[in-house]
C-alpha cells in the first residue's frame, strides 16, 4: 500500500501522518505529480484560508493533477472544500470535483465551529462500522450545503455536509486524524476502499 | 449538535508535567505523553499544554514534546506559554500541535494576532486572557496574572476577535485556585458579546461548577487542572453528570 499525503504547504500534515502510523501505515509526503499519480491512496489535506491554499495548489500545478486521479482520494477539511465547485472564502474557484458551493456559517452560531459534533445518515464504505451519531472533531467557518454528493450529515444551526463522495473521490469536513476511535475507523476504511 | 468540551490543562516545565499529579495507575505521572494518553482514553475532548520553562533550550524541548504527543494522541491539543513570534508557532504546528495560544505577547504586540491569523488561519489561534476585578472593573493581567494592565477585559476580547482569533481562553485570576466555581457572570457576558468560542478557566472544584459554567456562564468549553490531576473529578463521571443535566457532551 503506497499512501501519499499531498504536500503543498497548507496545513498540519504531521497529525495525519501520525494517525496513519498509529494504524500501521507509513504515509509519504509529496508534491510530485508523478509520485501522487502512482500512489494507491491519496490524502488531500488543508487548513487555513481557501484562496491562498488554492494559489499554492496552482503554483505547484497540482490543481490539474488532482481531478484526474483514479485511485481513492480523501480530502480533509479545507482539502474537501477545495474539491468543491467554489468557496465563498476569498471568492475561490475550486477543483469542481463535487458540484456544490462552499459558504460561510451565518447568524445564530459562533464562527468558527470548534469541537465535537455528530455525524448521521452515513453512507458508503468509508463509514463502515461507524455508528450513526458518532462524534467527530471539526474546526471550520465554511461548510458545504447538503447535496446529492453528501454521504454524512451534521448540524450546526442548519444541516450541512460532513462528508462528500463522487466516484473515487471522498471528502470529510471533520478531522478523522483527531476524532479518536471513530476517526481511526474511517481512516482505516479509506485504506480498504 | 455541537457538544460542550472538557479540557484538562497540563503545566509543563522542561518537557515534564509540573503540578503534582496523583495517578497511581501511570508508570510515570511526570511524563506529559502518558498523562495525555490517559486523558484521551478517559474522554477528554481536548488538551492544553502550558509551558512554563524559562531555559534557553525551551523551544526545542517543547517542539520535541509536541511531536511525541502528536504521535500518540488522537484528540486535538493546544500549546501555550511564552509563544511570541510567527517562527515559534510555525515550529509547534509543524510538529503536530493543532492550536497554539498566545497571552502576554499579544497584549504587548496585538499585531501578532493578525500576523498569526494571516499565516496559519483563525482556526488554530487561541488568545488566552488572564483578568481580575480591580475596583469593580475586569482588568487584563500579564505574566500569569501577576502584572496588572489598564486594559479592560471586554474591550480586549472584542479587539482579539476583530484581529481574527479563533477562540478565547478566559481565566479569572480571582477564581483560579479557589475551587469555588468559574467566573460565570463575566463568562456569560464574554460569550454573548463575542461570536467566537469561549473557554472557561479558573475555579473548578466540583461537577456542579461545570454545569454552572455551561448553563449560567454560556461557556463553549471548560478547562481545569488540579481537579483532574488529583482525581477529585473523573472525566467519565463528569460527562455523565453533565448529560443528566441536559448538557450536550461527547460520551
Amino acid at each position: 500500500m503506497k499512501l501519499v499525503i499531498i504536500n503543498y504547504g497548507a496545513g498540519n500534515i504531521q497529525s495525519i501522518r501520525f494517525a496513519f502510523e498509529r494504524l500501521g501505515y507509513n504515509a509519504v509526503l509529496s508534491d510530485s505529480a508523478e509520485e501522487i499519480s502512482a500512489a494507491d491512496r491519496v490524502i488531500f489535506p488543508g487548513v487555513g484560508e481557501a484562496s491562498s491554499a488554492m494559489r499554492k495548489l496552482k503554483a505547484s500545478g497540482l490543481d490539474r493533477v488532482i481531478p484526474g486521479l483514479k485511485q481513492p482520494v480523501l480530502g480533509i477539511c479545507l482539502g474537501m472544500q477545495l474539491m468543491c465547485h467554489s468557496s465563498e472564502e476569498g471568492s475561490t474557484e475550486g477543483l469542481g470535483i463535487f458540484d456544490v458551493d462552499v459558504v460561510k456559517f451565518g447568524a445564530g452560531v459562533k464562527v468558527p465551529q470548534i469541537g465535537w459534533n455528530e455525524i448521521s445518515n452515513l453512507k458508503t464504505g468509508l463509514f463502515e462500522g461507524v455508528a450513526e451519531n458518532s462524534h467527530i472533531y471539526l474546526v471550520h467557518s465554511y461548510y458545504a450545503p447538503l447535496c446529492s454528493a453528501t454521504i454524512a450529515t451534521s448540524d450546526y444551526g442548519l444541516g450541512y455536509s460532513a462528508a462528500l463522495h463522487r466516484d473515487n473521490f471522498y471528502g470529510v469536513q471533520f478531522h478523522p486524524e483527531k476524532s479518536s476511535v471513530a476517526g481511526e475507523i474511517i481512516l482505516d476504511n479509506f485504506l480498504s476502499l | 449538535m455541537l457538544t460542550k468540551r472538557i479540557i484538562p490543562c497540563l503545566d509543563i516545565k522542561d518537557g515534564r508535567t509540573v503540578k503534582g499529579v496523583n495517578f497511581v495507575d501511570l508508570r510515570d505521572a511526570g511524563d506529559p505523553v502518558e498523562l495525555a494518553e490517559f486523558y484521551a482514553k478517559e474522554g477528554a475532548d481536548e488538551l492544553v499544554f502550558l509551558d512554563i520553562s524559562a531555559t534557553e533550550e525551551r523551544r526545542k524541548t517543547l517542539a520535541n514534546l509536541v511531536r511525541r504527543v502528536a504521535a500518540k494522541v488522537n484528540i486535538p491539543f493546544t500549546v501555550g506559554g511564552g509563544i511570541s513570534s510567527v517562527a515559534d508557532v510555525d515550529l509547534l504546528l509543524h510538529n503536530g500541535a493543532d492550536k497554539i495560544s498566545v497571552n502576554s505577547s499579544a497584549v504587548k504586540n496585538p499585531q501578532l494576532i493578525n500576523d498569526l491569523v494571516a499565516k496559519f488561519g483563525s482556526q488554530c489561534i487561541v488568545v488566552a486572557i488572564d483578568a481580575r476585578m480591580v475596583e469593580g472593573v475586569w482588568k487584563v493581567h500579564l505574566v500569569g496574572g501577576k502584572v496588572p494592565t489598564d486594559i479592560e477585559l471586554f474591550a480586549w476580547a472584542r479587539e482579539v476577535e476583530e484581529r481574527g482569533a479563533g477562540e478565547i481562553l478566559f481565566t479569572s485570576m480571582d477564581h483560579d485556585g479557589t475551587k469555588n466555581g468559574f467566573a460565570n457572570e463575566a463568562l456569560a457576558r464574554l460569550s454573548t458579546e463575542r461570536n467566537i468560542p469561549v473557554i472557561a478557566s479558573g475555579g473548578a472544584g466540583n461537577m456542579q461548577h461545570f454545569t454552572d459554567t455551561f448553563l449560567l456562564g454560556k461557556a463553549d468549553a471548560a478547562l481545569a487542572a488540579s481537579v483532574f490531576h488529583f482525581k477529585e473529578i473523573e472525566i467519565e463521571q463528569l460527562k455523565k453528570h453533565l448529560k443528566d443535566q441536559g448538557i450536550p457532551v461527547r460520551i
